[in-house]
């Protein structure tokens, strides 16, 4: 049994694989993101992505902001070993839009905004925004949470080295 | 930050056991005896404790007033005093020069004047007010997680020893490892894969 900070150490590169994964699937091959196992939603890049190359005696970070463009900049550090530690992303459904920043290491889902919350009048709105707010948050926590045990269920499978890895490694060498 | 804010961050938590019945009662009794205690007339630095979500300034616990449908939603408060260094500086030239007067000597010891800074700081804290932060805490008792709104390291140190010591349920923290431990879509075997994992090369 691992204690919390060892397995937290030792398994972040599975969240850094994730995102980087996650990008690989925006740019290639949105439609696994449609899969019908998950809640129907579209994914695409934001802002923001922090990549790190953790091969190098000091880790190497990169921080890309802008516009979706610049994002081609993030190849050359991916093609040197490094991976997404931080994405920021937005999400929509047919009625919202979520945009956040996604934390590798720890899952964590920061800066998070949601479209079309009305504001509030007076006290008696309060427990239904907080409603509203907690059923919204909830889905994109599910939606996220489904693609990371999508995601991990083809890391342990053969699918991954023989599959998914080349292809990766295929999108990176044609960018 | 507040749930209700434009822009929320969450750290998220499973719970790992559960509150003996009757819940709602058991919850109401932990947050009533970790509350928020007032420093603001004492010469304590920091405190932190439970407040209601609404009315962070009067906590009140009252007529099930954390329930929100079928979460629990209260707070962390946690109130610091913050001394500023230049304040610190001037009552202690005061109390030395006043010491110093007294005694009649031109010096101060070592430990004269460490009593000195103690006393300083002791009156200090008497007379600033607390600065309180307030972080939300939404438990989900069906689904066994809890939402805690930031990410900062010492309010969520201090959630996690709180939460053990008012209800005695331990708070595990989600992250990549602890997600395919608690995941029950994940199986065993899956989990025993992961373990044997390194990280990929994606360079060739």
């Amino acid at each position: 049994m691992l204690d919390t900070a060892t397995a937290y150490n030792r398994f972040k590169f599975i969240g850094h694989e994730f995102l980087t994964w996650l990008w690989y699937l925006i740019e290639t091959d949105n439609a696994v993101l449609h899969h019908s196992e998950l809640p129907t939603m579209t994914l695409a890049l934001g802002k923001r992505m922090v990549l790190e190359n953790p091969r190098e005696n000091h880790a190497e970070t990169i921080t890309i902001k802008g516009d979706y463009s610049n994002f081609e900049t993030g190849f050359l550090p991916l093609k040197q070993g490094a991976l997404v530690t931080e994405i920021s992303l937005e999400a929509k459904s047919k009625e919202t839009t979520w945009e956040f920043n996604l934390k590798g290491e720890s899952l964590a889902v920061t800066n998070m905004r949601i479209s079309n919350l009305g504001p509030i009048e007076n006290n008696e709105e309060i427990e239904g925004a907080v409603l509203e707010k907690i059923y919204l948050l909830e889905q994109i926590h599910t939606y996220v949470d489904s693609l990371f045990e999508k995601f991990l269920l083809l890391r342990v499978s053969d699918q991954w080295p023989h599959e998914l890895v080349p292809q990766m490694q295929k999108w990176l060498r044609n960018n | 930050m507040s749930l209700l804010a434009n822009a929320t961050s969450i750290t998220r938590y499973r719970v790992l056991e559960e509150l003996d019945a009757p819940i709602t009662e058991n919850v109401y009794d932990g947050l009533q005896q970790d509350r928020i205690p007032d420093i603001d007339d004492v010469d304590t630095a920091l405190s932190s404790g439970w407040t209601s979500f609404q009315d962070p300034y009067t906590p009140n616990f009252e007529g099930a007033s954390f329930v929100y449908g079928s979460y629990f939603l209260f707070s962390l408060r946690i109130d610091k005093k913050t001394i500023p260094s230049k304040l610190i500086q001037k009552y202690m030239a005061i109390e030395i020069a006043k010491k110093l007067e007294a005694s009649g000597r031109d010096f101060l010891s070592k430990n004269e004047k460490q009593m000195i800074k103690e006393h300083v700081f002791n009156l200090l804290n008497l007379r600033i007010p607390a600065t309180p932060h307030i972080y939300n805490v939404l438990w989900n008792y069906e689904s066994s997680l809890v939402w805690f709104f930031t990410h900062l390291k010492s309010p969520n140190e201090i959630v996690e020893t709180l939460f053990k010591t008012s209800f005695g349920l331990t708070l595990k923290r989600i992250f990549p490892f602890s997600f395919t431990e608690l995941n029950p879509k994940i199986s065993a075997f899956d989990r025993d894969q992961l373990l044997s994992l390194s990280p990929t090369n994606f360079q060739r």
